[in-house]
C-alpha cells in the first residue's frame, strides 16, 4: 500500500503544501492484489437490508406483507358489503319482517339499530388482531435473516 | 305545551360555550410551538384518541339530522348512522396504519408523499377546503335551526355563535386544546343524548305506550299551533279543518279553512291550528306515511322514489367517505405508531354504536308526540323539542337544557375539528410565505376557515342537516377515497392518473351536491341519482384514476416502492424509510 494520497477508506486528507520547488515527485500508484476482494467477508444482510436496498428478495418480503394485508381488508369488507346488500334486499322482498317483535322493537330496527354495532366491533377486533399478527410474523422473517 | 323552556337551554347554551372556552385555554398553555398547534407534539394517547375522534365525529348530523330523519322517512335512515360507523372499519381495513405511517397530517400532505406533486397537493387541498365549507355550513345551519327552536333567537345568531367560539378556541389554542376539548365532548354527548331518551321512554311507557309504527298517518293528539316561517308549500292526502291566520295560496285568511287533498302553498308568518285528531299535511320532499310502511326499511317511506339505490349508494358515501373527511384523518398524525393508530381506529366503533343506539328512539316517539314537525318539515328539531311536549315543569325545562348542550357540544367538537384541518391546509397552501410565521398563518387560516361557510349558513338550506353531511360523504368518497387506496395498495399510481380522478370525481360529485342543494330536478330518477351520487361516481372515479396511470406507466414515482415500504412496514425494524415513523413537517 502506498502513504498518504486518498486512503482507500474516508474523505480525502487535504493536500499537503509544497513544501519546495523541485523536480515533480512521481505519481502514486495504487497496487492491489485481485485477491483483496475475497478476502474481506461480505457485510451481513438482513432482510432490513434487502428491503432497504431494494433487493428482489426485499420486493418479495414486501409482497407477501402487502398481499396479507390486503387479503384481510378485502375479507372483512366483503363480509361487511355482502350483509349490507343483502339486508335491504331482504327487507324490500320481504316487508313483513317489521311486523316481528323482539324485545318490542321492530326486527329489522333491531339488526341495523343495535345488533348491527357489536357485529361491526367483533369484525374491527378481529381484523386488528390478525394485521398485527400478520405485521409481527413480517418482522420476524426480516429480522432473522 | 308550546311555551318553549327558555332560560335553561340558554343558561346551556353558555355554559357549553364557556366550558369550551375554559378547556381550550388550559390546553393554550401548554401549546407553545407550531407542532402544538397542529398536532399536540403526539403526545395523545390512544384512549383519548378514540374519545376524541368520536366527540369530532358526532356532529349534528349525528345529535339532531339523524332522529329528524327517522322521524320523516322511518327505518330508511337507520342505515346513516350503522354507515357512519361502518365507515371506520373501512377506514381500519384499508387505511389507519400505513397513513399514520406516511406521515401526512392532511390529505394534501398524504398526496404530495406520495406522488411528490405541488399540483395534485393543491388540488386536494382545494377539495378539503371544499368538504370541510360543505360539513361546516350543515353544522352552522344546524346551530341557527337549534337555537331558534329552543329560545326564538333568530335562525342567524346560532351559527353566527357557534363559529365565534369556535374561531376564538382554534386560533387561540390550536389542535392541543382541541383534542382535550372534543374528548370532553363525547362524553357530554353521550349523556346528553341517552338520559333524556330513557325518562321520555318511562313517560311514553306511562302514557300507554302508544305505537308510532301504529296503522295510520300521523295525527297530532293535541290541538296544536304551527308558525310558518318562510314560504312552504305543504301537500294534504288526509282532509283536514284547520284554523289559519295568515296567508294561503296568496289569499289573506283568519278563521277556519277546510284543506282537501293537493298542494297548499303558505305564506311567511302564517299561523296554522290542527285540531285535536288531525292529520297532518306534510311539507313537500315528505310524504305522509302509513306506519307499517314508515317502520320498514327499504320501502320508500317519506316518498323517496328509488328507496333500494338511495340505500345502497348511501351505504357506499358513508362506508368509503370517511377516510376522506379531513378532520378524521388529522387525528391519525397524533398516534405514535401505526398499530396505535389500528387501535384508535378500533376503540371508535364501539363508542360510535354506543351513540347511535340513541337518536332513533326520538325520530320514533317523535311521530307520537310532535308530529306537526312533518308541517314545517324542520324534523331535525325533534330532539330538542320532545322534552318540553312530554314533561312537565321542571323536568320538560332541566332536559331540553340538557339536549341543547348536548347539541352545541356537537355543533362545537365537529366545528372545531373541521376549522383546524381547514387552516391548516389554507395556512401551509395558501398564505403560507406571506405571514411573518406560521402560527400567524394558522391563525388566518382559521378565521377563513370559519368566515365563509357561517356567511353561507344564512342562506336556506332545502334538505336536511343528515343529508347536507352525507353529500359531504360522497364528494369524499368520490375523491380522497380512490386516491387513498389506490396510493397506500397500488404503485402503478402516477401524478397524472390521480389527478384526472380527483377532478373528475370532484367535478361529478359537487355539481351533484349544488344540484340537489338548489333542490333538484323534475325527473324523480336523476334526482335519486344526483341526490345520493357516490353509487356511480366512485366506481367511475376509480376507473379514472387506473386507466389514467396505466396510460402513464413511465411517469410512476421513482420513489413509489419506497414509500409503500414507508407505509406498510411495521415500526422498530430499522428500515430506513419508516425508521421512528417518518416525521413530516406540517410547515414544510
Amino acid at each position: 500500500m502506498t502513504r498518504g494520497g486518498t486512503p482507500r477508506y474516508g474523505v480525502p486528507r487535504p493536500a499537503l503544501p509544497a513544501r519546495r520547488s523541485g523536480p515533480a515527485r512521481p505519481q502514486r500508484v495504487r497496487v492491489t492484489s485481485p485477491r483483496m476482494g475475497t478476502t474481506t467477508r461480505p457485510p451481513a444482510r438482513s432482510g432490513a437490508n434487502e428491503i432497504d436496498e431494494q433487493t428482489y428478495l426485499g420486493e418479495v418480503y414486501m409482497r407477501s406483507l402487502l398481499r396479507s394485508q390486503l387479503r384481510l381488508a378485502f375479507t372483512v369488507i366483503a363480509v361487511m358489503l355482502l350483509v349490507l346488500t343483502a339486508l335491504p334486499l331482504l327487507f324490500a322482498w320481504q316487508p313483513g319482517l317489521s311486523d316481528i317483535r323482539v324485545i318490542g322493537f321492530p326486527l329489522p330496527w333491531l339488526l341495523i339499530g343495535v345488533v348491527a354495532y357489536p357485529a361491526l366491533t367483533l369484525g374491527a377486533v378481529w381484523l386488528a388482531r390478525a394485521a398485527d399478527r400478520a405485521e409481527r410474523d413480517f418482522g420476524e422473517i426480516v429480522d432473522q435473516q | 305545551m308550546t311555551s318553549s323552556p327558555t332560560w335553561p337551554a340558554i343558561s346551556a347554551v353558555i355554559v357549553v360555550g364557556i366550558a369550551t372556552l375554559v378547556v381550550g385555554t388550559f390546553g393554550l398553555r401548554l401549546s407553545r410551538t407550531t407542532s402544538d398547534f397542529y398536532v399536540a407534539s403526539r403526545a395523545v394517547s390512544p384512549w383519548w384518541n378514540a374519545s376524541a375522534i368520536s366527540g369530532e365525529y358526532l356532529s349534528a348530523a349525528s345529535f339532531l339530522g339523524v332522529a329528524g330523519l327517522v322521524l320523516a322517512f322511518g327505518g330508511d335512515v337507520l342505515w346513516y348512522p350503522l354507515g357512519y360507523t361502518a365507515g371506520y372499519l373501512v377506514l381500519l381495513a384499508l387505511v389507519a396504519a400505513p397513513l399514520r405511517r406516511s406521515g401526512a397530517y392532511t390529505l394534501s400532505d398524504f398526496a404530495e408523499i406520495r406522488l411528490g406533486s405541488r399540483t395534485v397537493r393543491q388540488a386536494s387541498s382545494l377539495l378539503v377546503v371544499g368538504i370541510g365549507w360543505l360539513y361546516l355550513l350543515a353544522q352552522f345551519h344546524a346551530a341557527g335551526l337549534a337555537l331558534r327552536t329552543v329560545t326564538g333567537a333568530p335562525r342567524w345568531l346560532g351559527g353566527t355563535l357557534v363559529a365565534a367560539i369556535v374561531m376564538i378556541n382554534v386560533v387561540a389554542g390550536g389542535m392541543r386544546s382541541i383534542t382535550f376539548v372534543q374528548a370532553f365532548q363525547f362524553w357530554l354527548k353521550l349523556t346528553a343524548i341517552s338520559i333524556p331518551v330513557i325518562v321520555l321512554l318511562l313517560v311514553w311507557r306511562a302514557d300507554g305506550r302508544v305505537d308510532p309504527a301504529a296503522p295510520d298517518v300521523p295525527r297530532v293528539t293535541a290541538s296544536t299551533s304551527v308558525t310558518v316561517s318562510e314560504a312552504l308549500r305543504v301537500q294534504v292526502t288526509h282532509p283536514v279543518t284547520v284554523q289559519v291566520n295568515g296567508t294561503v295560496d296568496g289569499v289573506p285568511v283568519a278563521g277556519p279553512m277546510r284543506w282537501d287533498r293537493g298542494t297548499v302553498e303558505l305564506a311567511p308568518g302564517t299561523t296554522v291550528t290542527l285540531p285535536a285528531g288531525g292529520a297532518v299535511p306534510h311539507a313537500e320532499g315528505v310524504e305522509a306515511s302509513e306506519g307499517s310502511q314508515w317502520v320498514t326499511p327499504s320501502s320508500g317511506a317519506g316518498g323517496r322514489d328509488y328507496p333500494l339505490y338511495r340505500v345502497y349508494s348511501l351505504l357506499l358515501a358513508l362506508l368509503f367517505g370517511t377516510m376522506g373527511l379531513p378532520h378524521v384523518l388529522v387525528r391519525f398524525y397524533t398516534n405514535p405508531t401505526g398499530r396505535a393508530a389500528r387501535r384508535t381506529t378500533l376503540a371508535v366503533i364501539p363508542l360510535l354504536g354506543l351513540f347511535y343506539l340513541f337518536p332513533p328512539f326520538y325520530g320514533a316517539l317523535g311521530r307520537v308526540y310532535s308530529p306537526d314537525l312533518l308541517l314545517t318539515g324542520r324534523t331535525d328539531a325533534v330532539v330538542l323539542l320532545l322534552p318540553g311536549r312530554m314533561l312537565d315543569h321542571p323536568w320538560a325545562e332541566l332536559l331540553t337544557a340538557l339536549v341543547t348542550a348536548g347539541a352545541f357540544a356537537a355543533f362545537l367538537s365537529t366545528s372545531s375539528g373541521l376549522t383546524v384541518s381547514v387552516a391548516g391546509v389554507l395556512s401551509q397552501d395558501l398564505v403560507r410565505g406571506r405571514m411573518r410565521s406560521s402560527v400567524q398563518g394558522f391563525r388566518i387560516g382559521g378565521l377563513i376557515a370559519v368566515a365563509v361557510p357561517a356567511l353561507m349558513s344564512v342562506m336556506t338550506l332545502r334538505i336536511g342537516i343528515a343529508d347536507t353531511v352525507g353529500l359531504a360523504f360522497a364528494v369524499a368518497a368520490s375523491t380522497f377515497c380512490p386516491l387513498l387506496v389506490l396510493g397506500i395498495w397500488w404503485r402503478g399510481l402516477t401524478r397524472v392518473g390521480a389527478m384526472a380522478g380527483l377532478i373528475v370525481g370532484g367535478t361529478l360529485a359537487t355539481t351533484s351536491v349544488l344540484i340537489t342543494m338548489a333542490g333538484g330536478t323534475s325527473s324523480a330518477l336523476v334526482s335519486a341519482l344526483l341526490a345520493q351520487p357516490a353509487a356511480w361516481t366512485v366506481p367511475v372515479t376509480f376507473a379514472v384514476m387506473v386507466v389514467g396511470s396505466i396510460m402513464t406507466r413511465e411517469s410512476i414515482p421513482p420513489n413509489a416502492a419506497r414509500i409503500l415500504v414507508q407505509l406498510h412496514a411495521p415500526e422498530g425494524l430499522g428500515l430506513r424509510a419508516s425508521g421512528t415513523g417518518g416525521e413530516a413537517t406540517p410547515t414544510r
